[in-house]
């Protein structure tokens, strides 16, 4: 579906998010998606933060320097790692201002808006650890793969320390709710582990997440 | 001595960065500063010091983000203490220091994100913001410094509080990226035309960038800034050692680029976060000796939305006049009906044909204007980037939307009369804006050019009174009917001249007046419009949709050198064929920095679109309904359901083909041969549609049968509305009335509503795992006032089971099943 855009679409994970399971996409829609892309890539100013801490795990308390929480789930996913990198990214409060516009005027467009907007958040994210990933493997390190408050049994408390050791309010412009949403919605938080040690096979995304139902499930 | 008489005189030094040095001192993570003030009060008084000794002027109390949010009574410190403390540190440091220095009230910001978009309110925010003041200058403070902004919204608040609860002077810094724009889009332009609007003293960045970062951006603001600019910048950029934030700059080269930067033209200059004493004792030393650049005035006129600015004197500036009931049965419907998407539809087709700035006129003898205004100024700059121009005669109405307008608006209007002079300047003052001026007064509109430019001048003159300069004021040329007075135009045009010429001002005209009562006033219009633009008009009020005046405004550009290599032309018309069609012009021209050109409404339907109106078999025209809705075609499907109601009854219609083509679309989508954007769309289609149907129902006086009202809200905590504006667009196409109470709605509003209304059926929805609770509440609460409702739910984090857990009747899966059940429970 790309012509030639400098923003590298996944039209699969957007499709996913749509709820498309292989129908015929006629014109209209394929039109549509192309429009919200556009927008998109007029609209979004992507800001990424990522910072390193020593990490320490004893008796399943896991200590991340500048909070500490109990997860098993998160455990797992830092097993072997000495360190961690708290990362966020958003893609700023103007693309809500576009979901909202068109949540009120024309929501079939809201709905793609918002479908592409979270598949362009996760190709940020992507591109982004894929560049750390290399620069630590240089060093010697192996990132595994980023893990998110929310994830698994990891609470979504965690959201207060890592938005206070990041400033993400002042960094990049996202500020937590008293329901601990973020704000622009179109935004991540994640740690992610490093380890002297290589590990291939861990669960990543959908297949990491409790919810086995869900209709977004790939 | 004053802060500000001092800024005028001499460079003025700020202290640096608090947070490391309160670490230095033992500060523990996540231990909140403010509470220092209290418990370490010695640590506080020597930091100052240490600042004061390096030779800063302004000491900054430890108040950054301490606030009701975070102190209050349900936590160990309260706020009176903690600030009153602050005050009193940096005083006991100034006084041991020996020297004359200021103490700055410092306020941050909340670490919220205002409304629509987050959970603060703009009014909470100034409630929080005036909590601070009010003790913090009891407590002896010499002003206000108002930093790290990063939101405008939230600054204006700050700064409304600032001033309503004191009279110190307030300074005001935002936070700027590398970009050179705000965390939430702002420019240097856009921010300075809001805070001199505003009437803060001083005004500059903090935070976010270095001083070689900040150098770019400076030259930006002082380009624009008419009062003293202040640069506290951080040690260079942060990076990340071993879980402590380190800056790349030291006090030598930190110091240096502060000479730079106040040679270019900065008046205050300090630090901010990894600054010390030594970066503070450096820069003084470097740029005490250094002559100030003076502050000029600029004299531009300029008004600004959130995250932009349009200036008006060069390129003419269009306001697009749609959204304004005079002479609009539907829009008086729509304002009756408090139906705001048909405002903000309003307000986003005209921005994609090229209005600059929107007029906001919704008076209506019947409505409560003030109110109106406030809730339409809000939703539209929820959602649009675009400037505003307050339009009203109620001066409640004017204040109510001045208040909450992120920016600085237009301002229409006042006019010669005393009273309506003595009533309008003290608001342009207050709130900021450039103000329309009629050229009318107690003796009505002078029939000459001569009579109104004396008008003007007397408004000129009595507005400096009041502190407003001519920049700020735009001279309404008046514009009457030229088939009442065939001098009419000639009058205008010499007026606008002479106000170009002898009084150096800016003008303005409601251009469309001019044609009323004749035929095909669009020439005319054009016409017109062409003449004022070369007779020297400044902005003007007309309709964007309308293709004949973009066109003149187009070329009038390209014809005056205001298009360079007629780029905006080439770019709008060059597509075009001969025949010129009705296409959409996009936004172009006079400096925009919105959203861009990228369209909106109901993009790519064209090609699928076009011809439509082929055919006119009664048959054929049923079955293309049925089609256009099927396939998701907006403007197909209207024209479809006009063609067939031209033989057939509204109600058959409704009844053999909208329902029918609705039922099979949900049907493909249950069944997953379509996906959620076909049945949005089909939807949508089905609405246009109905629009039609409606309107010819009204006109024989038929309605249709509405099968009852539901409520939908996103619960309390929740801000994600996407499924329930879904559900919503469904239910009202099966001719359910939506009683839609938006998002973060607290359970005692929807029970009330329920309640009230006697509703039987409400739809839930939340997002998150946190704000579940919220939707348990609602229905608990529910359960116990209105036994009879019954409520369905849905929304990511929920289940079938879950649903059930929480006393919940039904568990919607998707939008379909939401329609299923209110068949079920309403029929």
């Amino acid at each position: 579906m790309d012509k030639g855009t400098s923003w590298n679409w996944n039209d699969r994970e957007l499709l996913r998010y749509l709820g498309h399971h292989g129908q015929e996409i006629p014109e209209n829609v394929e039109q549509l998606i192309e429009t919200c892309k556009r927008e998109l890539e007029q609209t979004a100013v992507p800001r990424i933060i990522c910072r390193e801490y020593p990490l320490r795990i004893r008796d399943h308390e896991i200590d991340l320097t500048c909070f500490t929480t109990k997860s098993r789930s998160l455990e797992r996913n830092l097993k072997d790692c000495e360190r961690v990198l708290l990362f966020a990214a958003t893609l700023g409060s103007r693309v809500d201002m576009l979901l909202q516009r068109y949540g009120r005027l024309q929501v079939s467009k809201a709905v793609v808006m918002q479908a592409a907007a979270v598949s362009m958040l996760e190709t940020c994210c992507d591109e982004q650890n894929g560049a750390l990933k290399e620069q630590y493997r240089q060093q010697g390190w192996y990132l595994r793969p980023r893990f998110s408050p929310g994830y698994g049994d990891f609470p979504l408390e965690c959201q207060r320390g890592i938005f206070g050791a990041l400033e993400l309010n002042r960094r990049i412009g996202v500020m937590l709710t008293d329901s601990l949403l973020m704000t622009p919605s179109k935004s991540v938080t994640a740690v992610i582990g490093a380890s002297r040690l290589p590990r291939d096979c861990t669960l990543q995304g959908c297949e990491a997440c409790g919810k086995r139902d869900c209709l977004y499930r790939r | 001595m004053n802060i500000v008489n001092e800024l005028e005189n001499r460079i003025v030094f700020c202290d640096g960065g608090m947070g490391s040095l309160l670490q230095a001192g033992g500060l523990q993570p996540g231990e909140l500063p403010g509470t220092w003030n209290v418990s370490h009060p010695e640590v506080l008084v020597k930091i100052h010091q240490e600042y004061l000794d390096a030779g800063a002027d302004i000491v900054t109390t430890n108040t950054f983000g301490v606030d009701g949010l975070k102190y209050n009574e349900h936590t160990e410190y309260q706020l009176e203490p903690v600030i009153g403390a602050a005050v009193r540190n940096a005083k006991e440091a100034i006084r041991r220091s020996g020297k004359q220095a200021w103490v700055a009230l410092d306020m941050g910001p909340t670490g919220k994100l205002l409304k629509p978009l987050g959970d603060l309110a703009f009014e909470e925010a100034y409630r929080l913001y005036s909590e601070v003041v009010t003790i913090g200058a009891r407590e002896g403070a010499d002003l206000v410094l108002i930093e790290t902004m990063s939101d405008s919204y939230e600054t204006k608040a700050a700064v409304l509080a600032a001033k309503e609860h004191c009279d110190l002077p307030v300074f005001v810094t935002v936070t700027f990226d590398e970009r050179g724009k705000l965390l939430t889009g702002g420019s240097p332009a856009s921010v300075v035309a809001m805070l001199e609007g505003l009437g803060v003293d001083a005004l500059g960045m903090n935070c976010g960038l270095g001083p070689l970062q900040m150098k770019e951006i400076l030259k930006d603001i002082l380009a624009v800034s008419s009062i003293p600019v202040i640069v506290n910048p951080n040690a260079g950029l942060p990076r990340s050692e071993d879980g402590k934030t380190v800056y790349d700059i030291d006090a030598e080269a930190f110091a240096e680029a502060m000479g730079d930067i106040v040679k270019m033209g900065a008046r205050m200059v300090g630090g901010c976060c990894g600054t010390t004493p030594e970066h503070i004792r450096r820069t003084v030393e470097l740029c005490r000796g250094l002559e100030p650049v003076p502050v000029t005035k600029k004299h531009r006129t300029v008004i600004s939305s959130f995250c932009q600015a349009v200036e008006i004197g060069g390129s003419p500036v269009i306001i697009g006049e749609r959204i304004n009931p005079t002479g609009k049965s539907k829009f008086k419907q729509a304002l009756r009906d408090h139906n705001l998407e048909y405002i903000l539809n309003e307000g986003v087709t005209q921005q994609d044909h090229g209005a600059h700035v929107l007029d906001v006129n919704v008076g209506l003898p019947e409505i409560d204007e003030p109110a109106m205004m406030e809730e339409v100024v809000r939703e539209l700059q929820s959602i649009i980037d675009l400037p505003l121009q307050l339009d009203t005669s109620d001066p409640e109405a004017m204040e109510r939307g001045l208040r909450v307008y992120n920016g600085k608006p237009l301002i229409n209007s006042v006019n010669g009369k005393e009273e309506s002079m003595r009533t309008v300047f003290p608001l342009v003052k207050k709130y900021g804006g450039v103000v329309v001026a009629l050229t009318l007064d107690e003796s009505g509109i002078p029939e000459t050019a001569k009579g109104r430019v004396r008008i003007a001048e007397k408004i000129y003159r009595t507005a400096a009174e009041y502190g407003i300069g001519p920049e700020d004021i735009l001279i309404d040329a008046l514009c009457l009917t030229v088939s009442s007075d065939s001098r009419g135009a000639l009058t205008t045009l010499e007026t606008l001249r002479r106000v170009r010429d002898e009084l150096h001002g800016k003008t303005v005209l409601g251009v469309s007046n001019i044609s009323f009562g004749l035929p095909q006033r669009e020439i005319i219009n054009a016409a017109f419009f062409t003449m004022a633009l070369q007779n020297g008009l400044s902005a003007a009020i007309i309709n964007p949709n309308s293709e004949a005046m973009m066109r003149a405004y187009y070329s009038f550009r390209v014809l005056s050198d205001l298009d360079p290599q007629c780029r905006d032309y080439i770019g709008i018309y060059s597509g075009q064929t001969a025949t010129l069609g009705a296409s959409a012009v996009k936004g172009a021209g006079a400096g925009r920095e919105g959203f861009g050109a990228a369209g909106s409404g109901v993009a790519g339907h064209g090609a699928a679109d076009a011809g439509g109106n082929a055919g006119s078999a009664d048959a054929g025209f049923g079955g293309l309904l049925g089609e256009s809705i099927e396939k998701g075609l907006k403007e197909q499907a209207a024209r479809a359901a006009a063609a067939l109601l031209e033989t057939r009854d509204a109600l058959d219609v409704i009844n053999e083909q909208v329902i029918p083509a609705l039922d099979r679309v949900g049907k493909g989508f249950e069944q997953g041969t379509m996906f959620l954007p076909q049945l949005l769309m089909s939807a949508e289609a089905a609405k246009a549609a109905f629009e039609i149907i409606k309107e010819r129902m009204q006109a024989s006086g038929q309605t249709r049968e509405k099968k009852g009202s539901i409520i939908l809200a996103t619960v309390k905590g929740d801000i994600h509305d996407i499924g329930k504006n879904i559900v919503k667009v469904l239910l009202e196409n099966y001719s359910y009335d939506v009683i839609d109470l938006g998002k973060d709605v607290p359970p005692e509003l929807i029970v009330q509503t329920a309640v009230e209304k006697k509703i039987r059926l409400v739809g839930l929805s939340a997002l998150m795992t946190t704000t579940v609770p919220g939707m348990e509440e609602t229905i608990r609460q529910l359960r116990e006032a209105s036994p009879e409702t019954k409520v369905m739910v849905g929304g990511a984090v929920l289940t079938k089971e879950y649903a059930e857990t929480m006393g919940a009747d039904r568990y919607c899966r998707d939008a379909m099943a939401s329609v299923n059940y209110a068949e079920e429970v309403l029929g």
